[in-house]
């Protein structure tokens, strides 16, 4: 009886575990699909998230109903842990350069708010940002932002970008 | 209660099949894609699923052996994807 019980309790959550897989492959599979037909950088990064985080998560979790044992479940939690803190960072620097680059469709944005941003004298991840300010000047601080921009371009060294 | 298990091992073998599908697909967006970023993400999504295939081909087998492989490659995926973002420059489209 006892045996009997443990073997259910054990097909029951390869069950459960198999449900889980299923639900993250298939956006895995739903992802792909938008990832080939969606127009821009922006698009696909959207449609990237879903095996990078939730399908991810949804597979290890069913990984760990299969495996069962203390020390896999809990490397599993380590990676799913590391893709929650690994992905945003992966996104925000992808999603910042398709924004300065031709990655995003301005056609089909509603709202842009980093349109303001003076992306054009934007030095790159190498040089200081040119509204940083390297001397205290506490008489002209709008004025002198406006014409500082283009500055730190001139002295940079000759690049293609 | 015996064709239980046998099922669950077939769904999970169609779990695979579809993984597979899936990454044909991205693999078309990684040759395609227009600029480096779009390959850049495609890449992303590779190393995703691989990960979800290890993590199946885990659960259909029961051999944890690939657990720590998981772990490793889900680390080296996003050093490798962060440090090709940081060379990838306006202009240079590639």
């Amino acid at each position: 009886m006892s045996a009997g019980s443990r073997d259910g309790l054990a097909v029951t959550l390869d069950a459960i575990g198999t449900v889980a897989i299923v639900l993250g492959v298939l956006l895995t599979l739903v992802a792909s699909i938008g990832l080939l037909s969606l127009p821009d950088v922006l698009s696909r990064m959207h449609a990237a998230t879903k095996p990078q985080v939730l399908g991810l998560l949804l597979v290890v979790i069913g990984g760990a109903l299969h495996l069962r044992t203390s020390v896999d479940v809990w490397m599993l939690v380590l990676v799913g842990a590391f893709q929650l803190v690994t992905a945003p960072v992966t996104a925000h620097v992808v999603g910042r350069l398709a924004h300065r680059g031709d990655g995003v469709r301005r056609d089909l944005l509603y709202v842009d708010e980093l349109v303001d941003t003076p992306d054009t004298a934007d030095p790159g991840p190498d040089r200081p940002e040119p509204d940083e300010p390297d001397t205290e000047d506490p008489d002209a601080p709008g004025d002198a932002e406006d014409t500082d921009v283009p500055a730190p371009r001139g002295g940079g060294r000759p690049e293609g970008a | 209660m015996t064709g239980l298990p046998a099922l669950l091992d077939a769904v999970l073998v169609v779990c695979l099949v579809l993984l597979g599908i899936s990454a044909l697909l991205v693999v078309v967006r990684l040759l395609r894609g227009p600029t480096g970023l779009d390959r850049l993400v495609a890449l992303d999504v590779l190393v995703a699923e691989f990960l979800c295939g290890l993590v199946v081909y885990a659960a259909l087998t029961g051999d944890s052996a690939l657990v720590p492989v998981v772990v490793a490659i889900s680390l080296v995926g996003f050093l490798g994807s962060t440090t090709v973002a940081r060379f990838v420059r306006r202009g240079t489209d590639r």
